[in-house]
């Protein structure tokens, strides 16, 4: 049984993450954030998810960030994570992956969004 | 909306035509008034019903469709929904004979908010027609599964299971579904097995010539199911429905006037009050669509029905608020 820690970031936040990756992306270091943390985000445009699959290790965090002018969901097919509140314009929710496995989700909005979380050991 | 605009023939005298109801279907979203006269709905734009003084018989029902508010919205595609539903509402209001009745077929609200829900209300008191009939939208349902949406519009009827419920009205049964709960991955709109057994039992002791008007907020054929625009299981529902003389189905959810006759069933959907959204297919994702200002409200609008008893053909036709 796998457990995330779930939780919704605030818009400022989101702000300094947009600048962090304008800066890191300059740096042709997009893999690697602050204290050497991997960054793993996956934005919600035009209705997906991208990228559709996500590779991450145990133990790192995963951003969902919605870009759509319509709200999107974050919820779990098999109900392994917390699932989001109804994610507003360039609101976000964070997740800490734990248990390696292939978790499938999608947003309860709209379903045929769908997306895949592979969590490496 | 001009009524030179769009009835270019006339065959059936109804005051509608293909080649206006196709203009209708470019302006998406308006309001259109559904009639009941002697066992037929037919529907009416409010500029016709204006101009020709409206005259009902005693048996005729008249009711207005008004769906995707989306209260709480602000966006480019219209920063001020609140304004352009109080202008529907209006609308109604200068009808010289007001509707019996109004359906919302969901999306009050963009987010769910306790405040959206408050304020959808408070613009509403300013509406002639009181009596108001809804069924919820995902955008209405967002992140309690519809309790507080359940709490506020389902107090005059007899709601079951998530909130559906039927009535009846001048002889025609009326049935609220909801397809927007409990939505699985990878999939449509959906009506459960609990409220479709639920409707099978609510159809069973009526007489084949009852006319039947069902409402939900996704429509109940699939309008393009890419988008999502679809209900999974609405076959069987409208297996249920095949045994009537005469059906209309009327939805919201995709902002636009689209229609569909199959058999005795007609399908309607209607125009937002909030934003438009693009045709099936024709752009990246059905998300508000950005017009310029001066057509915004072109693009919005309420449908209107009148039901006639003795009449067996249903047209329908929407009015924008330009």
């Amino acid at each position: 049984m796998i457990t995330f820690i779930g939780k919704n970031q605030k818009t400022i936040l989101l702000t300094i993450l947009i600048i962090l990756n304008a800066i890191l992306a300059v740096r042709g270091d997009d893999a690697v954030g602050i204290g050497g943390e991997k960054k793993n985000t996956i934005e919600i445009r035009d209705f997906m998810f991208s990228p559709p699959t996500l590779t991450v290790r145990a133990g790192e965090k995963i951003t969902w960030i919605n870009r759509d002018d319509e709200p999107h969901t974050v919820v779990s097919v098999g109900k392994n994570f917390q699932k989001s509140s109804a994610l507003d314009t360039d609101q976000e929710f964070t997740i800490t992956a734990v248990a390696p496995g292939t978790y499938e989700y999608f947003c309860s909005v709209h379903p045929k969004m769908t997306g895949t979380i592979v969590v490496l050991q | 909306m001009n009524e030179h605009n769009h009835i270019l023939h006339d065959h059936e005298h109804d005051d509608i035509d293909r080649r206006g109801f196709l203009k209708c279907m470019a302006w998406a979203g308006t309001g259109v008034l559904w009639t009941v006269s002697g066992g037929v709905l037919i529907s009416r734009t409010l500029a016709q019903i204006a101009k020709a003084g409206a005259v009902l018989a005693p048996t005729d029902l008249s009711f207005l469709q008004i769906s995707d508010s989306h209260i709480g919205f602000s966006k480019d595609a219209n920063k001020d929904v609140t304004e352009t539903f109080r202008i529907a509402l209006d609308r109604i209001n200068a009808m010289p004979t007001p509707p019996s009745f109004l359906i919302h077929t969901g999306d009050i609200t963009q987010l769910s908010k306790p405040e959206e829900f408050d304020t959808f209300d408070q613009v509403l008191q300013g509406c002639r027609t009181k009596d108001v009939f809804y069924v919820p939208g995902e955008h209405d349902v967002l992140n309690d599964g519809g309790k507080l949406y359940r709490d506020r519009y389902l107090k005059k009827v007899e709601a079951k299971g998530s909130g559906w419920y039927s009535f009846n009205k001048n002889g025609v049964h009326f049935i609220g579904l909801v397809n927007v709960l409990n939505l699985e991955a990878g999939g449509l709109g959906q009506l459960g097995d609990e409220q479709l057994e639920w409707l099978e039992a609510d159809l069973k002791g009526l007489r084949a010539e009852t006319p039947i008007v069902v409402f939900a907020h996704i429509p109940l054929w699939t309008v393009y199911p890419q988008w999502g625009w679809g209900t999974s299981d609405s076959e069987r529902a409208l297996g249920f429905l095949k045994r009537f003389g005469s059906v209309t189905v009327l939805n919201g959810h995709i902002h636009q006037v689209l229609q569909k006759v199959e058999g005795n069933i007609t399908f309607h959907t209607a125009m937002s009050t909030g934003f438009p959204q693009p045709a099936p297919g024709t752009a990246p994702s059905p998300g508000p669509m950005k017009v310029p200002a001066e057509k915004l409200r072109s693009m919005l609008g309420l449908t209107s029905v009148l039901y006639k008893q003795g009449n067996s053909s249903l047209a329908v036709v929407d009015s924008n608020l330009s």
